[in-house]
């Protein structure tokens, strides 16, 4: 059985997404939606991960690299200014839907494994992973014609 | 010289007791007799009472309110009675200034609109109409703003346009969109004739809109008068009034609509019948609202649960209710969320579309409603919707242009964002007309910045030098109500026409006539090469405004100046169904959330994410209105112990604004001439404060110091209008958006200015500091000098009387 290296994938992506949203909104202050949006989002990664610890007691986490290194290629060092801002919310977004489809693979293996339980942490928490990525869609389409079109 | 009343003093008026059909009074005040009286509404707030303007030898010299109008049935109040003689003032701009070596210098019309179409020219060029934004007002007619809308949508194609409207009334239309799929306020005044109930949510009548108060002082002082619950932290005239009055802490308007809201589905006081058929969301909302105990809310608010127990009953008992709600709710935390929470309530009781029972998600400026309906205020005209393509394709068909050209790649700009690229770039032109962001907006001093940077080519439209308009690069003088004909609409969909009574000043020209100028010089053209705006003056501007709005719901296409001329104000929608307009929207109980029609898809009320069209049309929830639900969030700067208290911003009664008008009248200048800061009791005397004690309030953003005024309001919480700048004279820091947060709502993006976190300390008038505005042009300011002479130093304050 496999769903312990996949919870631990999904504990993983999210602790990644947790930290690089609160990264983001630490440089990217002077945006003021980013900042306070970025915590907030952050604070729900947050809960999920402390859910998580149940069902790594549950299952035994076996740890994995793949999520360190996706984190690696996206977040290397602050981008600056409106392209900056771009890049990282681009990135977020591919943490998210990292996050979001782990969830929805986990989903499946706990109805086969009849954890009614974890079934339902993952259906309630998808729900907030993809608000967290339907604003960062929302605010990439609103600040890309600006920054590829008008800046410079 | 007539005054039917001394409105400084008696600012309502003597009362007119009603039930059902609210009593006429004419209220005038003329400085000579009029030759003649010319037909226009008031524009010093958000209600439009029908005035008479009356004229001699040329000027304005008073005016009357208009008995046959069925806004304010012949009522004025204060700023109404006095502010025309703005008009007047001999320090109104009178010829175009282009700015040389840093000083600006007169110049005639041709320089300065070359100028503007040559920098406008040059810029398009090099970094297209993206770097190009316009920040209008709510003070403009619907012909202004729908010119300046087609120029920025059809003929540049510039997806940054919005109006200080998004200071005031953004949460208005967010939370309509949300809860009702549009704007449009279901309810209408004469819900106030009859209703049994009114709740007040942060909305301080008395003082925002007086006229509209007086229709209630009346109701109260009548047969079955409606009983009064206010949902406001400070003790004002309105709360005085209320039978429940709820002071919850700043910030939490949420928790305490959710408690209302848990109690009334608790005790069954509601509507199960209308809730299945005409809404979707109920169990969401339930399960949502169901932790809001008033146990829980007492300890998140401060309102103590037997208040909100009894506000509950109230509303439970009663067959008819009336909500408004106004910046208490919109410019603090979670305003849209807060602002639909009241939305739901009358869904949940039924209590809508019908006569008495009705919400008011009220305006702050006068044409607030026409910036929203125009398309001037982040929408797109006639409340289409930015994201759904058949939309635009209409109004490409509307004005003969390519679609392609209208922006729709994303929601339109809004202020905020909309100074946020002036400060990092790549706006690089900025058009503002007839407002002061140098003192109405949040966090001053970066909002100075912005408006000094060099490379920011400032082109500032305005009837006086204000601390905005005096660091244009060009400067155009403009003719105001009174100067010009055009009309509006209020907040209950009344629309009035306003004529031209006089001349204006020297070379002042009308915002219409600007736009349109600027339109025919950069030669906007349609399709077919023909000038894209078809219309010369106003009259031509409102046909064609007409055209744009028929078959919507604002739709004026059954109206004419010559039918707005008989009498009363009418009310869209007009048109061939109802030819004299229509009372209420929603009669049917049919709201316009259908996929076809609606404005929004709708918004995450957290983040703000939008929902995109795939995703509504698989909801479509086809006329059924939205219970929105939201927990409630913390505000996100909260005192703590380097700075202490909760500091709330507002209005007063005689001033609007930032006084460029009101403080032009000597009487409304002398009311209240100078900010203070209002304190409890409790604070002032632990930190030995006296009343009329200099003090020096600081937050993370800056500073202000001010004379204190103690009471009426609750210990930990500080208050300080917010209209006074620096025009006037050379002041210390005073202006309250020193010290306000560059934050905004989710979705409305309406900024925060009822919360921020500020220390104070007892300062002595030595320790006074400069005027942070001291740049300003000190030459063209002292015209204004004899006015300054007549400070009288007292400060007056909401609840005092
Ligand atoms: S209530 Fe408003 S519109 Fe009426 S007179 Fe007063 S300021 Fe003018």
């Amino acid at each position: 059985m496999f769903i312990a290296n996949y919870i631990g994938l999904l504990h993983g992506s999210e602790t990644h997404l947790k930290d690089s949203l609160l990264k983001v909104a630490e440089h990217h202050k002077s945006e003021p939606d980013i900042e306070y949006i970025c915590q907030m989002l952050a604070g729900w990664s947050d809960m999920h991960i402390q859910h998580l610890e149940h069902f790594i007691k549950r299952y035994e986490e076996a740890k994995e690299s793949e999520p360190d290194k996706l984190q690696k290629t996206l977040f290397h060092g602050i981008r600056k200014g409106a392209l900056g801002l771009l890049r990282d919310l681009h990135d977020l977004y591919l943490l998210a839907t990292e996050v979001e489809i782990s969830y929805m693979v986990i989903t499946q293996a706990s109805q086969a494994l009849r954890d009614d339980e974890l079934e339902k942490f993952c259906k309630d928490a998808i729900k907030e992973t993809e608000r967290q990525i339907n604003w960062l869609k929302t605010r990439l389409k609103q600040s890309a014609p600006q920054v590829l079109v008008a800046a410079g | 010289m007539h005054e039917t009343r001394d409105s400084i003093k008696d600012i309502w008026g003597g009362r007119t007791p009603y039930y059902g059909s609210w009593p006429e009074r004419v209220d005038e005040r003329t400085l000579e007799e009029p030759e003649r009286w010319v037909q226009s509404a008031c524009v010093l707030c958000s209600n439009d009472c029908g005035m008479d303007i009356g004229v001699k030898d040329g000027k304005i010299v008073g005016v009357r309110g208009r008995a046959v109008d069925r806004v304010n049935h012949g009522r004025l109040g204060p700023k109404g009675l006095h502010a025309w003689e703005a008009n007047n003032s001999p320090d109104r701009l009178k010829y175009p200034m282009i700015k040389r070596n840093g000083k600006l210098e007169q110049a005639s019309w041709d320089e300065a609109m070359e100028l503007i179409v040559r920098r406008s020219r040059e810029i398009i060029e090099k970094h297209t109409s993206n770097a190009i934004g316009f920040y209008t007002t709510g003070q403009l007619f619907i012909e202004e703003y729908y010119t300046l809308g087609v120029i920025g949508k059809a003929g540049l194609g510039t997806p940054h346009m919005d109006g200080n409207t998004r200071l005031c009334t953004a949460t208005a239309a967010a939370s309509l969109m949300e809860s009702f799929g549009s704007d449009g306020q279901p309810g209408s005044y004469t819900d106030l004739d009859t209703t049994e109930l009114i709740m007040l949510a942060g909305h301080n009548m008395s003082n925002t809109q007086t006229v509209l108060w007086t229709r209630i002082l009346d109701r109260l002082s009548g047969a079955k008068p409606p009983v009064i619950i206010v949902i406001d932290p400070r003790r004002t005239w309105t709360a005085a009034k209320a039978d429940v009055h709820l002071a919850p802490r700043a910030g939490t308007n949420v928790a305490v609509l959710n408690g209302l809201q848990n109690l009334l589905i608790e005790m069954g006081k509601i509507d199960p019948e209308f809730i299945t058929q005409h809404t979707t969301g109920f169990e969401v909302l339930k399960k949502t609202v169901s932790s809001y105990t008033p146990e829980n809310v007492e300890k998140l608010t401060g309102v103590p649960e037997g208040d909100l127990r009894r506000a509950a009953q109230l509303i439970g008992e009663a067959k008819s209710m009336v909500s408004t709600c106004l910046q208490g709710v919109y410019q603090s935390n979670q305003a849209t969320a807060a602002a639909c929470q009241v939305n739901n309530i009358h869904l949940l009781r039924g209590m809508l579309g019908r006569q008495g029972c009705g919400v008011l998600q009220m305006n702050g400026q006068p044409t607030a409603q026409n910036t929203r309906e125009t398309g001037c205020d982040g929408a797109l005209p006639a409340f289409r919707n930015w994201d759904n393509p058949s939309h635009i394709e209409e109004l490409a068909r509307i004005w003969n242009v390519n679609p392609v050209i209208i922006p729709h790649w994303s929601a339109p700009t809004h202020a905020m964002q909309l100074f946020r690229y002036c400060e990092e770039g790549s706006i690089k032109m900025l058009w503002i007309s007839a407002t002061n962001p140098a003192v109405s907006m949040p966090d001053l001093a970066r909002i100075r910045e912005i408006l000094d940077k060099r490379d920011l080519f400032l082109v500032v439209q305005d009837a006086f030098l204000t601390e905005t308009s005096h660091r244009a690069d060009v400067l155009l003088p403009a003719a105001i109500w009174g100067e010009k004909t055009g009309t509006f609409t209020n907040v209950d969909r009344t629309v009035h026409i306003s004529y031209k009574a006089v001349e204006p000043p020297g070379e002042a020209r009308s915002d219409l006539d600007i736009f349109l100028d600027y339109a025919r010089r950069m030669e906007f053209k349609d399709k077919d090469g023909q000038p894209l705006i078809k219309w010369n003056d106003p009259e031509g501007a409102f046909e064609a405004w007409k055209v744009c709005t028929e078959g919507r719901m604002c739709d004026y296409s059954g109206m004419t100046y010559e039918k707005l001329s008989k009498g009363s104000g009418i009310q869209w929608p007009c048109n061939e169904k109802f030819p004299d307009g229509a009372e209420r929207i929603y009669t049917n109980f049919v709201f316009n959330t259908g996929f076809e029609d609606c404005e929004t898809f709708g918004h995450d009320l957290d983040t703000g994410a939008v929902t995109s069209l795939q995703e509504y049309k698989a909801i479509d929830p086809k006329g059924k209105a939205w219970l929105r639900a939201s927990d409630y969030h913390s505000p996100h700067e909260s005192p703590d112990e380097e700075y202490p208290f909760w500091l709330t911003t507002g209005r007063i009664v005689y001033h609007f604004h930032t006084r460029t008008k009101t403080g032009r009248s000597k009487e409304l200048y002398d009311a209240a001439a100078d900010a203070f800061l209002q304190i409890s009791e409790t604070d002032a005397s632990r930190l030995g404060i006296k009343e009329g004690d200099w003090v020096e309030v600081t937050s993370r953003r800056g500073m202000v110091q001010m004379q204190a005024a103690v009471g009426k309001i609750e210990p930990g919480q500080l208050f300080i209008p917010f209209h006074y700048g620096y025009w006037d004279g050379d002041f210390r820091p005073r202006a309250a958006n020193e010290l306000t947060i560059t934050e905004w709502d989710p979705v409305s993006k309406q900024p925060h200015f009822k919360y921020a976190a500020v220390k104070i300390s007892k300062i002595s008038p030595q320790q006074l500091s400069e005027d942070p505005d001291k740049e300003k042009q000190k030459g063209v300011f002292q015209s204004i000098g004899s006015l300054i002479d007549t400070i009288s130093g007292a400060i007056l304050i909401g609840g005092r009387h």
